[in-house]
């Protein structure tokens, strides 16, 4: 799983000729004259949270989604995208996706969910229309057996497992050496199979920290002082939380107002602390936290370009993890469309069997599906907010900035 | 080991304090109209909202935001009142619901059209401070909002039992046909009672701004957790909020210590179902307050 994370290689001729191919990979691709001569748009469906407990993430992937068609509508890639609100509730999925596939939708993108993901999944499979999923990572998305789904994000052991190693690769040292942890995650689909994850990885990899407790709490928990206190009372160098964006910020908080100061906080593989809600909301005390996601690549001319853009279009706002899969869901929809040169769900379902994107924003490799459409080459990164702005601190080779461990205690924060 | 006990309870006790204002707002507008109001937690969010703008634009701490939410929730429970409800008080009780469902669906769109759907922190040093009593680390933000919550709960308990208008809204409960008799302005009053109901949703809200972030779909979990509040500690009974608020609190506290933080709602539920079960008015209802 960790092989293909780091798959662009060292600075030297090749890539340096890849980043010139990248960086003029939106203006020089063959598929504006094809599209302008096909003349009709695709019509795209797009599932997403957009009201409930998800909305914030939501949107932010339907930013990317809006600027990736605004982009390629300027290619002459014509994509027209419908949005459907699941209101963050996972059986909504179907409905959505039958509704804009009754619309005509020819693909469907979506759903951010895992619950949500499987719920369409099963709308699209029966009417052979496929789905690129943007973001969901529930290892059951493509493991059940679905022939239209194309999955553009890690799985929950995968991004665990990206997570567990840069966990170990960690340089140990200068007070940082970690002996024992505990695991806080949010009681979803998606925390409950990374919580699986990890329990599977932990040992196998060889970390070399024993995990002392595991705390599962309610993904609408408005407080979770209960929880960080029985956190606190393992004593655990390391908090491992898996969480979304405003538990990460209810367990900061009451971090700081319990004075717990552990070496570090490591969210293996779990959103929340890159967000601008996060460091928004928590100022100084966002600093030092330290997630392992899939990362938009610092490397990468084309994410630097789109990146550009976002800030143009969206000044007050992050590009990060969700507009970025967002942003790709596009680019995986429009390179099927230019190569299939047709609406049709069927020919979009061969072209995107054969999927090989080499110029792409996220950290990894070329965006391929294999038999069961999943894309195994995406890889993770670690990410410290430093300065309330997160930073690439491994692998080596992507570096923005060294580590800051163990974390600064709260108190001693200017 | 104890001292950790003593802050899980302290720290259960502190937030039901506040589920007991929120709670107040829904049961005095029930023991006075007996009508359940489904958007009494989308008032709570507009307090919030409030509480939180108060401070991002013109750095007005909660607790001196406070009067402005309170005018402000009071002028708006009093105009639907009054424009609205006061029609809907005879309607079957579906009708009564769907009306409040309505309004509570269009104040939450309308706070995700004009706020976004991002939650939003009301951050200050204030957020982060602790006072320390012996063992006890007490959360400064919520040791202020409940201190207010039942100098609240015990003001508006004193102002119904002694002022005349608290009087005409004790009368216009137990007999509207006499209390019109008499002269009491009966929907005057019920809209002043609707005020009353909103302006404690909205202190509510600015008093749990700072510890909870503010977000759109709040809304319904403060709804369900007046609901259960209410039915706890007694339908009308303004003590029975303050039990039932402290009981919640402390149960949800301990349950999420010592079983499981994921299961600590079951045990919120579990006490409803006994409490329906055992005394089905409530811990300190009264008989003829259930119906």
């Amino acid at each position: 799983m960790t092989s293909s994370n780091n798959t662009r290689g060292r600075p030297g001729r090749r890539p340096m000729l890849q980043a010139a191919v990248s960086a003029s990979a939106l203006s020089t691709l063959p598929f504006p004259s094809i599209m302008r001569a096909q003349g009709a748009p695709l019509k795209v469906g797009c599932i997403l949270p957009l009201s409930g407990v998800l909305a914030f993430v939501g949107t932010a992937t339907r930013r990317g989604t809006e600027l990736a068609v605004k982009m390629y509508k300027e290619q002459g890639v014509n994509l027209e995208v419908s949005f459907v609100d699941t209101e963050s509730k996972a059986e909504n999925g179907r409905i959505a996706a039958e509704k804009l596939i009754r619309e005509g939708n020819s693909i469907l993108v979506g759903a951010w969910d895992s619950g949500t993901t499987i719920s369409a999944a099963q709308a699209a499979e029966a009417a052979k229309v496929p789905l690129v999923v943007n973001i969901a990572s529930a290892p059951q998305i493509t493991e059940q057996g679905f022939t239209q789904v194309f999955r553009n994000f890690v799985t929950a052991p995968q991004l665990v497992a990206n997570a567990v190693q840069r966990i170990k690769d960690l340089p140990r040292g200068g007070g940082f050496n970690p002996e024992t942890a505990v695991l806080m995650h949010v009681n979803d689909t998606f925390g409950q199979s990374s919580r699986a994850a990890v329990a599977a990885l932990w040992d196998r990899l060889g970390v070399g920290i024993k995990i002392l407790d595991t705390i599962s709490y309610d993904l609408r928990a408005r407080d979770l002082s209960v929880e960080v206190a029985k956190a606190r009372s393992t004593n655990a160098d390391l908090v491992l939380p898996i969480t979304r964006v405003n538990d990460a910020i209810l367990i900061v908080r009451e971090m700081v107002k319990q004075d717990w100061n552990p070496m570090a906080i490591i969210a293996p593989g779990s959103p929340g602390a890159y967000e601008k809600a996060f460091t928004d909301a928590l100022g100084k005390y966002a600093d030092d936290y330290i997630v392992c996601v899939p990362w938009w690549d610092p490397r990468q001319p084309i994410a630097k370009s789109v990146i550009d853009r976002f800030t143009k279009e969206y000044p007050k706002e992050r590009f990060e993890l969700n507009s970025g899969f967002g942003w790709e869901g596009i680019q995986v929809v429009a390179d099927a469309f230019q190569r299939a040169g047709s609406s049709k769900p069927a020919d979009l379902h061969a072209a995107l069997r054969s999927t090989n994107i080499e110029s792409h924003v996220m950290f990894g490799g070329p965006i391929r599906f294999d038999d069961k459409g999943q894309n195994n080459n995406i890889g993770g990164v670690m990410l410290q907010n430093q300065g309330t702005e997160p930073r690439v601190i491994l692998p080596g080779d992507a570096q923005q900035a060294k580590p800051r461990l163990p974390h600064t205690p709260w108190s001693k924060r200017a | 080991m104890i001292d950790q006990y003593a802050n899980i309870v302290a720290g259960g006790l502190l937030l039901g304090a506040v589920y007991a204002l929120i709670a107040t707002g829904l049961n005095i507008i029930f023991g006075v109209m007996r009508v359940v109001n489904f958007a009494h937690g989308e008032m709570v969010v507009i307090g919030m909202y409030t509480g939180y703008w108060a401070w991002s634009l013109v750095k007005l701490p909660p607790l001196a935001a406070l009067p402005f939410a309170a005018a402000l929730l009071f002028g708006l429970g009093y105009a639907f009142q009054r424009l609205l409800g006061n029609r809907f008080l005879t309607a079957p009780q579906h009708v009564q619901f769907i009306l409040f469902i309505g309004l509570a669906l269009m104040i939450t769109g309308l706070h995700a059209m004009l706020f976004g759907p991002e939650p939003r922190g009301l951050q200050s040093e204030a957020s982060f401070a602790v006072y320390r009593v012996g063992f006890l680390r007490l959360d400064a933000t919520r040791v202020q909002a409940a201190v207010v919550a039942v100098i609240l709960v015990a003001a508006l308990g004193l102002w119904l039992r002694f002022s005349l208008t608290g009087k005409a809204l004790k009368a216009a409960a137990t007999n509207p046909v006499g209390g019109r008799a008499v002269g009491i302005r009966i929907p005057h009053l019920f809209a002043v009672t609707a005020g009353i109901g909103a302006a404690c949703a909205g202190c509510a809200g600015v008093l749990v701004a700072p510890f909870f972030d503010t977000q759109p779909y709040l809304a319904a979990d403060y709804t369900l957790l007046a609901f259960i509040t209410v039915i706890v500690g007694g339908l009308a009974s303004l003590p029975g909020a303050m039990l039932g608020g402290l009981l919640i609190g402390v149960a949800e506290a301990l349950a999420a210590y010592t079983v499981a933080p994921s299961l600590k709602s079951l045990f919120s539920y579990a006490l409803l179902i006994i409490v329906i079960l055992a005394r089905p008015v409530g811990l300190l209802g009264k008989p003829g307050d259930a119906h």
